[in-house]
């Protein structure tokens, strides 16, 4: 039998967590711990309350407890010169990553933060970025009171040893949105002023009109020319520089003969020229890569070890004087201090303190492993029991975790490796353009050979393959819009097409297919009593073992009553006295005294009060919901595969979802990940899906390396795409969704194909009048981007029929 | 019909114009987060202490 748990009914009023401990209250108002209950304190007290009006309990669970100190290192002169982007005499201007930032109130508080520090003068937020630029004082405040603030009211800034590596603040790339203007302008100008043309409206009886609109109508086309549609040039040749076409030569090429053929008509005073077509083209098609490459900028996708790190750490000096440093500055000697959650910057030696290390994140042990003095613990590890002291073995570069990032998977772009389709197809293209050209060409020189030029210009020109361009852009821009919608973030187009590919998934263990942090409890025996469940608790409370915590965590909350000669066995089990009543509790070995029947997966913990065993609990890691039919889908049409770096003690339960013939590997280190990959994909196309930095050399090398996230602020390792944990049920759905990308591709390709064949008609008659390619080329692209945008929507009905 | 010289020259000016503001506010930055200001529009005012001072500080 299992206990049952009350039902919060109240929730905090701060940040919408059930309310489990009740009476903290403040003005009527309940929170779920005294953290959220400060804050509203403060926020109360400085009459900001309408932060709670904007949003619905708005706030960030304070929970856990951040400690005092934990900026110290911001007080540290060249630690704030890395960090300010400006100064001067009065002001100084710094801009922090606040991943808890979600909603309307955010901001709000956010940019009011001078009624909390005097010193700030101004506050921005980006929401998108979810970053904060602020500009304070500092005559009045410093850094370090300003990290404090947003730490006061829940907002604890980002800082990692990130921030002062790389070269300051991306500049927003803002080019591409001038092209597109500019080319819109002259695009809409140039119709504009062809419409006399098209109509044959008074520019017969006044041939001067028609030359001037003529010259400017290309003066208007130079800067398209030249700058908006410098990319595609660039870009093709780059390609053929590498002795690769792709899309962007012929395009290229299309453009440049219409547009000389253009100038050599108004030039003669023979024609009109096809500048509007020009213009109109160059137009549709920046449209559309900017459709495609709208990135989301809250997710960063090429994050190595440092924005994992932290930035600041405490040194301690032989004379014992603490100081902050940079981690980036940290030297083989230097001892440093390492509080409790805090990470470990470089592979050292414990010192002093006791160490209890979760490794959870960089290798995928799931539980957390106690390190005695003298042993060696490596960077990357948080370490869970209280402060301790390190002497560091090897600077932070070198140290073993980040030496997975020298290898080669991290130094090539995959999108250089694999070749998207689009290319492969614009060359088929180009080929049989030419062929049409010149089988076009060859008729004229029998029959007519003055036309012979006209005739082959007038080919490129009508049959460009910028319909392929625009279908892919289009397509492409709208699926990565609706994935959004799932919580699957992809880093650009060609993961979708990558995606479509894959035979293989290989999945991580912990953290991917089990959620992090959380099992599954149930308690086998007798009834227990609200007091044997409370002395339990106390127990428990007083060990760090990962076990007692779950236990803790699963009891109802009760007030934790003094354990009087309490024994930790290490290996074990607890013991203790509450009163007079004595508790043990551990495996059945330390309890029964015999080992028990090996019954069930997952760890047991036996309790005996007073001598007598009244049950045990069975803990069980808790698989993510769904995942055995997501494993049955999956399997229909790919190879499914485990890569853990946890120890084999599920396996057997694994297999019972996974299915006997489900290879599986466990105790595998970040570098055997990665060459399982490489050996992987001498055969198959392998989606990789990971959590944590053990994975990231795997997420790199594969074809498509997902990073399953729970709450998509936190940090995830460089990867192609991040799904949200909450989502994860929808793996088989979205790989099928990416597949019908090249379906629609082929679809909108074959419609544009048609009116190409109506174009090549009049081309290779020699007759393709200015006023029929302005005609052709806005219906084309036009119908091409309703049809893509349609069908990518439509298909996402699959999508939202499984979600239901 | 040459006052059609006229009208369009001016036309074209005027556009040229805006093509410039256009360009102008991509390049202050107002096309870098289209967001925020959104929500921000739906906050009551209230004036912070220096305004003008600040924007100075900005600019520089």
């Amino acid at each position: 039998m299992s206990l049952v748990i009350r039902k919060p009914i109240v929730t905090c009023f701060h940040c919408g967590e059930d309310v489990i401990t009740e009476g903290i209250t403040s003005n009527d108002k309940h929170f779920c711990c005294t953290g959220c209950k400060t804050v509203y304190e403060i926020i109360n007290k400085n009459q900001m309350c309408e932060y709670y009006d904007l949003s619905a309990s708005p706030g960030i669970n304070q929970q856990t407890k951040i400690r005092e100190g934990k900026f110290d290192f911001l007080d540290d002169a060249p630690i704030i010169d890395k960090l300010v982007h400006f100064k001067d005499q009065t002001y100084y201007h710094v801009t922090f990553y606040l991943p808890q930032m979600h909603c309307m109130s955010c901001i709000w508080i956010l940019e009011h933060l001078h009624k909390l520090n005097a010193g700030i003068s101004s506050s921005t937020v980006n929401f998108i970025k979810k970053e904060v630029t602020l500009i304070y004082k500092h005559s009045q405040t410093t850094l370090k009171e300003v990290a404090k603030t947003l730490t006061r009211i829940g907002y604890e800034p980002h800082i990692s040893l990130n921030d002062i590596n790389t070269t300051k603040i991306k500049k927003y790339d803002r080019s591409r949105i001038i092209k597109l203007g500019i080319a819109g302008f002259c695009f809409g100008n140039i119709m504009m002023l062809s419409f006399p043309d098209y109509f044959s409206l008074g520019t017969l009886e006044n041939p001067e009109l028609k030359h001037w609109f003529n010259y400017l109508n290309l003066i208007l086309s130079l800067p398209v020319f030249f700058y908006a549609a410098s990319e595609f040039f660039i870009s093709g040749y780059k390609g053929l520089k590498q002795g690769f076409l792709n899309i962007d030569a012929p395009i290229a090429l299309a453009i440049l003969i219409t547009f000389l053929r253009s100038v050599y008509e108004i030039g003669s005073a023979s024609g009109v020229g096809y500048l509007d077509s020009m213009s109109g083209i160059v137009f549709f098609m920046l449209i559309g890569r900017y459709f495609q490459n709208r990135t989301h900028q809250r997710i960063s996708f090429d994050r190595d070890y440092t924005s994992y790190f932290p930035l600041g750490v405490s040194v301690i000096h032989p004379d014992g004087n603490e100081t902050q440093i940079s981690v980036a500055d940290l030297k083989v000697g230097h001892r440093i201090k390492i509080h409790n959650d805090e990470i470990i910057p470089a592979d050292s030696i414990l010192f002093l303190g006791k160490a209890t290390i979760d490794y959870s994140f960089v290798s995928g042990e799931s539980l957390a492993v106690e390190k005695s003095i003298g042993e060696i613990i490596y960077a990357g590890g948080k370490q869970t029991s209280g402060a301790i002291e390190l002497e560091v073995l090897k600077e932070v570069s070198q140290s073993y975790l980040t030496q997975l990032w020298n290898n080669a998977a991290f130094k090539t772009k995959k999108e250089v490796v694999t070749v998207s389709f689009i290319h492969r197809i614009s060359r088929y293209f180009t080929y049989a353009l030419f062929s049409v050209a010149l089988l076009a060409a060859s008729y004229w020189f029998i029959y007519d050979a003055s036309k012979i030029w006209n005739t082959i210009t007038s080919v490129l020109i009508v049959a460009c393959p910028c319909a392929l361009l625009l279908s892919a852009t289009f397509t492409n821009g709208n699926m990565i819009r609706i994935l959004n919608k799932y919580k699957l973030y992809v880093k650009n187009a060609a993961v979708i097409e990558r995606m479509a590919a894959i035979d293989t998934v290989v999945f991580d263990k912990t953290g991917t297919i089990t959620e992090q942090g959380k099992s599954d409890i149930i308690f086998c025996g007798e009834d227990l009593t609200p007091l044997q469940q409370q002395f339990i608790r106390s127990l428990a409370n007083q060990s760090k073992h990962p076990l007692s915590k779950s236990i803790v965590s699963f009891l109802p909350f009760s007030p934790s009553l003094p354990v009087k000669a309490y024994k930790e066995w290490k290996g074990f089990g607890v013991e203790g006295f509450i009163n007079t009543v004595s508790i043990k509790m551990g495996s059945a070995e330390f309890i029964l005294g015999s080992k028990s029947p090996k019954v069930n997966v997952g760890s047991t913990v036996y309790i005996s009060i007073n001598g007598a065993c009244v049950g045990y609990f069975l803990i069980n890691t808790k698989y993510r919901n769904g995942l055995a039919e997501i494993v049955m889908q999956l399997k229909k049409q790919v190879q499914v595969k485990i890569l853990s770096g946890d120890n084999d003690s599920e396996a057997a339960y694994l297999k019972t979802i996974f299915g006997r013939d489900t290879e599986m590997h466990f105790n595998q280190k970040p570098e055997d990940k990665l060459r399982y990959i490489q050996q992987l994909q001498k055969q198959h196309r392998v989606l990789m899906i990971g959590d944590g930095l053990n994975d990231a050399g795997a997420l790199m090398q594969s074809d498509v390396g997902i990073a399953i996230s729970d709450d998509t602020n936190n940090f995830s390792p460089a990867c192609d795409a991040v799904l949200s944990g909450k989502n994860f049920n929808l793996l088989n759905e979205l790989i099928c969704y990416c597949q019908k990308e090249k379906l629609i591709i082929y679809a909108s390709f074959a419609l544009s194909i048609a009116y190409n064949f109506i174009g090549l008609y009049f081309a290779v008659m020699g007759d393709l009048k200015p006023v029929i390619a302005a005609i052709l080329m806005p219906i084309s692209s036009i119908s091409i981007i309703l049809l893509t945008t349609g069908l990518s929507s439509l298909f996402e009905f699959k999508l939202k029929k499984s979600k239901v | 019909m040459s006052v059609l010289f006229i009208l369009i020259s001016a036309s074209l000016i005027i556009a040229i114009g805006f093509l410039v503001a256009f360009i102008w506010s991509v390049k202050s930055g107002q096309y870098d987060d289209d967001y925020t200001p959104s929500v921000r529009m739906l906050f009551d005012d209230e004036l912070t202490a220096n305004k003008t001072e600040i924007k100075k500080s900005i600019k520089d």
